[in-house]
């Protein structure tokens, strides 16, 4: 059994979370698949950008940095290339993530580097009070959209499936065992892994749409979820408003970025070899 | 012994040269004329000596990408023109407030906006100061010459070391696509500084408990040295502490007073001309080239003239300035944007300080800097 406080910053505590907030559920699913994996605190990058996720790293015990928002994937490709031997993991929002950083987000996909993902999806901007996100369902109330949204999300798995991303997986907090287990994969993955994570935010998401309380949203997220096996039968009229859980996308074919690299690497060196 | 390299080089070649003798060992860039010799330069060069080029999908992710790999101790650069400089300026930022050592070149072209890209300016002069937002310090360097590409570019990663802090070097189109001669010294001759490192247990290490001169002392990551960073006003430990005004005035002072105790270091510039002169020419940049040219030639003709180079513009060497205009009856300032230094030269000195401007993409030639000295 992981003792989840062995990874936590104790002097940091109590987190800013509200209550009822899926984020400390996720960190503690995080934690776990970190410790399965047998990551060890004094090799492993935690990196974020900014946003109510992003304050995952403040109290978890790693090595640690808070970016600027929607950036945290740029800063990990740098890290990543030069200490290539550290695992590096980036927690992150689904505004930081699929909206301000959407395109760092293809890039780094298609780019397959090795880094390992977690996109907390509570569809809303929450540290900034409720304003719509690019994964706010519509229609919905926000604090920017107060009579509907007008905007229609996306699938962002489906976003860094189609950009490379070798390993895709989505899970929500009410399947917290299936959340830590596909974060155990993607941390074994060798390549870009993604995990999306349905998560709520009864603060400012889940007030303002009558959602009731968190209990409620979490049952709200079992009933909306179907296995990637179930979704396989269902026509996408049926699919409408559900949330797949499950690997999306595992494939071995492409090699990681930093190998990728280092090939280039001995094919400059051998043309430089030729000329001497 | 020590063995000097005689080569003809174009400034953007050279300063690609300097920054990998100083140990720039990353480099991640997106295509922008007139820079994109520095980025093409670098894919070339990273990949033989066990660096790490990339091309990032636009300059924030490059910005990005290079204080990232800082964090991970390494030298890196960046380098751009106008577009990209105003997309790179939210890194510039997060590099000063994290005390993040990156070096960012800014080859100047004709603004604003995508403006004339292959032909020179000195549009950004300002935006270099002040581009980003909040009150951040910044070390800017600006080379006239290839040789001085060279050198800045050196000097650039130095002071970003030293000082844990991002360098801005000024280029332009003229300085970075002209070639000219240059003598490279043997790179062991060069001396190079490299960040502090703590000497404290990793219990006691708090990445922001600055030395004496002010700059905070770094350890290596993936080690037992686990700490925090965050681009918030932060304790020593590097925690938030976004609403306490006592750290807050503590670090953001700190930050500014690095670079006084520094200001030695920083501190560049070049006199050229008359010594006992009655008008005296400040220039920087390509403009300093027409400057040499014109007081050459008006000392021919028995004017007194001279011309004080500032290699280094920000922090801005006033005291320099002042000492130099003192002994001037007037200075004149040309620049290849509407006035954009000249305030800092007035504030400087009483001494009547007259502009020379153009900004439609043309240098600024010693004849039109001959005909305004006649007229002062
Ligand atoms: C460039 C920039 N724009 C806007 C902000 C303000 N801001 C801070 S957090 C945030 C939204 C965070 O939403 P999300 O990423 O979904 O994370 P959550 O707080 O919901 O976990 C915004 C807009 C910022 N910090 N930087
Ligand atoms: S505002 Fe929402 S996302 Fe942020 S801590 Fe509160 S419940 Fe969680």
């Amino acid at each position: 059994m992981t003792n989840v406080k062995d990874y936590i910053r104790q002097d940091k505590l109590p987190h800013i979370w509200c209550p009822g907030c899926g984020d400390g559920t996720i960190a503690g699913a995080m934690i776990r698949a970190i410790d399965a994996c047998g990551l060890t605190k004094d090799n492993t990058a935690l990196i974020t950008g900014i946003g109510c996720s992003a304050r995952f790293n403040n109290i978890m015990d790693f090595h640690t940095f808070q970016t600027a928002h929607g950036r945290a994937l740029s800063y990990a490709t740098g890290f990543k290339m030069m200490k290539p031997e550290m695992d590096v993991l980036v927690a992150t929002g689904d505004g930081d993530c699929a909206g301000i950083g959407g395109n760092h987000l293809i890039h780094t996909a298609r780019r397959n580097i090795d880094l390992t993902v977690v996109m907390i999806n509570n569809q809303i901007y929450g540290m900034t009070g409720g304003q719509y996100s690019p994964m706010t369902p519509y229609p919905s109330i926000a604090s920017t959209a107060q009579y509907s949204t007008f905007e229609y999300p996306f699938d962002v798995c489906e976003l860094v499936k189609a950009a490379g991303g070798t390993y895709v997986a989505r899970s929500t907090t009410y399947h917290i065992n299936l959340t830590q287990k596909l974060i155990e994969n993607a941390i074994r993955h060798k390549g870009f892994s993604f995990v999306e994570v349905i998560s709520q935010c009864p603060t400012n998401f889940g007030k303002r749409n009558k959602m009731g309380s968190p209990y409620d949203m979490l049952m709200k997220q079992k009933e909306m979820s179907v296995t990637v096996e179930q979704a396989k039968d269902m026509s996408p009229e049926e699919l409408e408003g559900k949330i797949v859980i499950g690997e999306l996308v595992n494939r071995t074919d492409r090699k990681p970025f930093d190998e990728v690299y280092q090939d280039m690497v001995r094919k400059a060196l051998a043309k430089k070899g030729e000329k001497l | 012994m020590s063995n000097t390299t005689v080569r003809f080089m174009q400034g953007n070649e050279a300063l690609v040269e300097g920054a990998l003798v100083a140990g720039a060992r990353f480099f991640a860039g997106y295509p922008i004329t007139p820079a994109s010799e520095i980025t093409e330069g670098m894919s070339a060069r990273l990949p033989l000596v066990g660096g790490v080029f990339l091309q990032m999908e636009d300059e924030i992710a490059s910005m990005g990408a290079a204080i990232g790999a800082s964090m991970a101790g390494a030298k890196c650069l960046t380098a751009t023109s106008g577009p990209g400089f105003s997309l790179k300026q939210e890194g510039i930022g997060i590099a000063s407030m994290m005390e993040i050592p990156v070096v960012i070149v800014d080859v100047m072209r004709g603004g604003p906006a995508s403006g004339m890209s292959t032909l020179p300016s000195q549009m950004d002069v300002m935006q270099a100061r002040w581009g980003c937002h909040g009150d951040h310090p910044i070390i800017v360097l600006s080379p006239a010459t290839v040789t001085e590409c060279y050198e800045l570019a050196i000097k650039a990663f130095n002071l970003a070391e030293l000082i844990r802090q991002p360098v801005i070097i000024l280029s332009d189109a003229i300085v970075g696509h002209l070639r000219e001669r240059i003598e490279l010294p043997d790179p062991s001759t060069v001396k190079i500084i490299n960040r502090k490192m703590t000497d404290k247990p990793p219990e006691e290490y708090a990445p922001f408990e600055a030395g004496e001169d002010d700059v905070p002392f770094f350890a290596e990551r993936g080690t037992a040295y686990r700490y925090h960073m965050c681009s918030n006003v932060h304790t020593e430990k590097g925690f938030p502490a976004d609403t306490n005004n006592a750290v807050a005035a503590k670090l953001i002072t700190r930050l500014h007073r690095k670079l006084d105790n520094y200001a030695d270091e920083i501190t560049c510039y070049k006199f050229f001309g008359a010594e006992d002169y009655d008008v005296l020419i400040t220039a920087y940049g390509c403009v300093t080239r027409a400057a040499r040219d014109a007081a050459k030639a008006l000392n021919a003709e028995g004017r007194k003239v001279g011309v004080l180079q500032l290699q280094s513009l920000w922090p801005f060497p006033k005291a320099v300035v002042a000492e130099y205009a003192a002994k001037a009856r007037k200075v004149l300032m040309p620049e290849i944007n509407l006035g954009q230094l000249i305030d800092q030269v007035r504030l400087a000195t009483d001494r009547p300080v007259e502009g020379l401007n153009r900004c439609d993409g043309a240098e600024i030639r010693p004849e039109q800097i001959i005909e305004k000295v006649r007229e002062m």
